[in-house]
């Protein structure tokens, strides 16, 4: 392996040169949004024209826009709220109840990433209208629960699974009622992982554009007000200072989210090893 | 503690996509769940040649988003796996943070780079590369593919990098020691061993692209409609929600066809997950 090893030396150069090129490639178009948000210009083209805050003036005492912004924080709260409750307790039971349905029904939760997200849409449009209140804010939080659910199950699966099994056990036999197992032990041990479930959840909502576009009424989301724009060429400088700050809002809550779901992890793998068949 | 859970997934899932497909067998009289039983909207599915060019064309994208998104983060993966070292967090974090940003950002920028008075067009003037702007890079399926294929990269390194990853290393010096060379060891035990990843890899990109709405509509123009697109104009426009039930039951079928090719193709590299 080592003689293996000293052979690959030079293949592995090419390989950390060519994983830095893919990192620029990944980066670099949506760079280009900050970019021109400074630029003195309708245009997004070089060479640049100087540097301006005018664009994001536009952004200030625009109502339609702060409109959409406020109804996607209500949407995106409330559809955390309700994927973040569904993650916890599907993985929950899937891990811990192990009846057949908590394992069917985790297996559904996870469905919708087989989906399409215009399949998502129109499933709920016709869902939503049966129910008789149609395309409204409660329809797209309902959209966006489905959109967020299978990453919230993947995290907290995750966490459950990195529990020790002692640790519930002991509970258990201490006298602690499930529901109280689950309250008072396994629920504040996996906390950060509640958390970084949420913003996540939080943060596809917010960024969510297609399932939006089919159960928003009147009352459009952020992604759905960025659309109606695109269409206007002399709002495209405006749409690149949103932009910008868009990207900021969702880099800062993925990087949170990141290190919360970390801390989660080392503070368990700081304790001692697990007696008994537990397998991380 | 199942409620919440249990009400979720089979009202919204599975109930509403039932929803879908038991419209799909109605006659739309414009009402919402129709008048009377048809297979009229599958044969139309099947028999137009229209939409059988579209469904194709969707497919022959997806698949070369697929390709090209899954051979690009191949070697990315095996980085991460095997040489990254004290840096994988760090590059694992940045290959998964485009995932948490706006996809319709995503593709917005694409349509700057590729626009007639855009960011490529003028840098190529400016330097000379070209004597005037071309139109020959928006409005193409190629500007398609290269905005999904970039849109969805991040989807494809995570399942292969897990796949690689948990080959035993055991299994790499067994090969060293019994005189294979790097590429035989490459090509005889991490390739085949990769494969579940590669393959759930490639089912992530395929899904959400396939029945993509947003990159057709921004940077493809009208040579490049997707079955996404023709979905969503007969919930709008067309207003025959019945034929887009039906649709929307064909692109469902597809995909699930795929998943099931996906599965035996696992079930014969002998999955170890």
């Amino acid at each position: 392996m080592r003689a293996a090893g000293h052979r690959f030396a030079a293949g592995r150069n090419w390989l950390g040169a060519y994983v830095a090129a893919y990192l620029v490639f990944l980066y670099l178009p949506v760079s280009l949004i900050p970019l021109f948000s400074f630029n003195d210009s309708i245009q997004a083209a070089f060479p640049l024209q100087g540097f301006t805050f005018a664009w994001y003036g536009t952004l200030v005492g625009n109502s339609a826009l702060s409109g959409a912004l406020s109804n996607s924080i209500v949407v995106g709260v409330a559809a955390a709220a309700g994927a973040t409750l569904c993650g916890t307790t599907v993985a929950y039971m899937e891990i811990y109840g192990r009846s057949p349905l908590a394992q069917a029904v985790s297996m559904i939760s996870r469905l919708p990433f087989l989906i399409p997200g215009v399949i998502v849409g129109i499933s709920l449009l016709i869902f939503v209208n049966l129910l008789g209140f149609g395309p409204s804010r409660l329809a797209i939080v309902l959209g966006h629960i489905l959109v967020a659910l299978p990453t919230s199950v993947l995290v907290m699966r995750g966490r459950f699974a990195s529990i020790p099994r002692s640790m519930s056990e002991a509970a258990l036999d201490l006298g602690a009622s499930d529901w109280v197992t689950f309250r008072r032990v396994m629920l504040p041990l996996s906390l950060p992982a509640v958390g970084s479930a949420f913003m996540l959840a939080f943060l596809m909502s917010f960024d969510e554009f297609i399932v939006a576009f089919f159960l928003a009424s009147t009352e459009p989301t952020l992604p759905l007000y960025i659309w109606s724009q695109l269409r206007f060429p002399k709002s495209l400088p405006t749409v690149m200072a949103l932009g910008t700050m868009i990207l900021t809002v969702s880099f800062v809550i993925a990087g949170l989210a990141e290190l919360l779901r970390r801390r989660g992890l080392s503070q368990m793998t700081s304790r001692p090893a697990p007696a008994g068949p537990f397998k991380p | 503690m199942m409620a919440p859970g249990t009400a979720i997934t089979f009202l919204l899932i599975l109930f509403s996509l039932a929803l879908v497909v038991f419209l799909a067998f109605r006659v739309n009289d414009g009402s919402l769940l129709g008048a009377g039983f048809t297979l009229g909207n599958f044969s139309n599915v099947i028999f137009d040649p229209l939409n059988w060019s579209v469904m194709l064309r969707s497919l022959a994208i997806a698949g070369c988003v697929t390709a090209a998104t899954v051979i690009t983060a191949f070697p990315v993966a095996y980085f991460l796996a095997f040489h990254a070292g004290r840096r994988r967090g760090l590059i694992l974090f940045l290959v998964t943070l485009p995932f948490w940003t706006s996809y319709l950002l995503r593709v917005f920028a694409w349509k700057i780079v590729l626009a007639y008075n855009g960011v490529l067009n003028s840098a190529l003037v400016g330097s000379g590369l070209l004597s005037e702007p071309t139109l020959a890079f928006l409005n193409t399926p190629t500007a398609v593919v290269v905005t999904l294929a970039h849109a969805y990269a991040p989807f494809a390194i995570l399942p292969i990098y897990v796949a690689l990853d948990t080959i035993p290393r055991s299994l790499i010096e067994a090969a060293a020691d019994l005189g294979a060379r790097p590429w035989t060891t490459f090509r005889r035990v991490i390739l085949p061993n990769a494969m579940p990843g590669v393959m759930a890899a490639a089912l992530v990109v395929f899904v959400p692209t396939v029945g993509d709405y947003v990159t057709p509509a921004l940077v493809g123009g009208p040579s490049s409609t997707m079955i996404g697109s023709m979905i969503q104009a007969q919930f709008g426009k067309a207003n025959d929600w019945p034929f887009g039930a039906a649709l929307s039951a064909a692109v469902m079928l597809v995909i699930l066809t795929v998943v099931l090719i996906v599965r035996t193709t696992d079930a014969r590299f002998g999955s170890r997950a």
